[in-house]
């Protein structure tokens, strides 16, 4: 029980950090890497306190966390994608929040 | 006895610490590259939590994904931005006051969050019960798969097509192909050779192997789609007459697969996705074969981000 907690407490720290990473840094491949560590914190609470007694673990919010990690994966690339155009255009790799007002 | 558990708590104390610890170089290290060689690293100790925490099938998927895939398409991403822009990646943040001013806040909600998790009935009996009550009509043994193609297949179909959409989307952006990989080199090009066939034969093992134990579709997909992304790698392309339509064809399998057999249940009198039992092991071999196929090949090409312009890809 106490592991399950020190998992899912860990969890929240991984979502912390990245939430926190993702608003303080400019650079768009961060701020995909501060999503992803955000997405891994919420799979571990949702494992952590998923295991049941003993050795079994309730099998769907394993089954979630699966599709959850296969969309993270694909959104990823996605955003990646658009990332990659527009330093294309801009020539930079983040997004201008001065001249956009 | 005594020692072991203390053992275990060591373990799961260090893989805890050392998470949070790769998380933070990872976000704060100041080089982007190796920022995401950690991130590597963090996917990998994740799929080491999964399995201290009973759950061998999400650490598969993480290992080949998470870990992999993902370390894969954020290098080469990191490749063509530094290609494209000769800037240095001079890591910008807001003005400092701004960002200690946010630390508050911040730690306010972590703390919170915690205490609310602290706050739950650890181990709630949860759906284990009544997935472990109907595992035999479901056609398969391992419960995870059992949930993932059977139980809740409608999250799988909803998977498959988010997938196909992000491909489409990746396609629409039109990104050029980076130069790298067109000349492979003799080593590279053996060990390819050599690697491919294994590769393909673990996604093989892993899509059988998931009926009774951990694998199945997703685990499979990703490790060919791992292969395909080594062959990208090694310079190796999809011929002309496999670029067009059969590569499409392997794109919307999964998919289609998925929506026929939605649409043969219900014109067989029954609900949406819904598997008679005697067959049910049939056809959730059937739609695992197809998605496995489907999400390699989008996985790859989503490695290659440009459309292949029939004379790319695997």
């Amino acid at each position: 029980m106490i592991i399950a907690l020190l998992y899912a407490l860990v969890g929240v720290g991984l979502f912390g950090l990245g939430l926190y990473s993702l608003i303080i840094h400019a650079h768009l491949l961060r701020k995909i890497l501060a999503l992803n560590i955000m997405g891994s914190g919420v799979f571990m609470v949702l494992v952590a306190l998923a295991g049941g007694e003993g050795n079994m673990l309730d099998p769907v919010p394993a089954a979630m966390v699966i599709t959850g990690i296969v969309v993270a994966v694909s959104a990823t690339a996605l955003a990646l994608a658009l990332m990659l155009k527009i330093s294309a255009i801009t020539g930079r790799a983040e997004l201008n929040d001065e001249e956009g007002k | 006895m005594e020692a072991l558990s203390l053992l275990q708590w060591l373990i799961d104390i260090l893989i805890g610490v050392g998470l949070l610890w790769l998380a933070w170089r990872v976000l704060f290290s100041p080089e982007l590259f190796k920022a995401i060689v950690l991130f590597i690293a963090f996917g990998l100790l994740m799929a080491l939590a999964w399995v201290r925490l009973q759950a061998p099938d999400v650490a598969l998927a993480e290992a080949a994904i998470g870990a992999g895939l993902t370390g894969a398409l954020l290098l080469s991403a990191w490749m063509k931005l530094r290609e494209e822009s000769t800037q240095q990646f001079e890591q910008k943040r807001k003005r400092q006051i701004f960002v200690w001013l946010l630390a508050i806040p911040l730690l306010l909600i972590i703390v919170g969050l915690g205490y609310a998790i602290s706050l739950l009935t650890p181990y709630p009996t949860g759906l284990s019960t009544a997935v472990a009550e109907n595992i035999d009509a479901s056609g398969v043994s391992n419960p995870v798969t059992a949930v993932l193609l059977n139980f809740r297949v409608y999250d799988t179909l909803l998977e498959v097509a988010v997938l196909f959409l992000a491909l489409l989307g990746v396609w629409s952006l039109e990104i050029r192909e980076s130069a790298i990989g067109s000349e492979p080199e003799p080593v590279l090009d053996v060990l390819t050779r050599v690697l491919t066939p294994l590769l393909v034969l673990v996604a093989a093992y892993l899509l059988w192997v998931g009926a009774h134990a951990p694998g199945g579709a997703f685990q499979a997909g990703s490790v060919l789609g791992a292969a395909g992304v080594l062959l990208i790698l090694a310079g190796w392309r999809l011929p002309h007459r496999l670029a067009g339509l059969p590569l499409r064809i392997t794109l919307v399998a999964g998919l289609s697969t998925f929506i026929a057999v939605a649409v043969l249940m219900i014109l067989g009198g029954g609900r949406l996705l819904e598997f008679p039992s005697s067959q049910a092991s049939q056809i959730i071999l059937i739609l695992e074969a197809t998605a496995t196929l489907s999400i390699a090949t989008i996985l790859a090409a989503l490695f290659l981000t440009s459309r292949p312009s029939h004379s790319e890809k695997t």
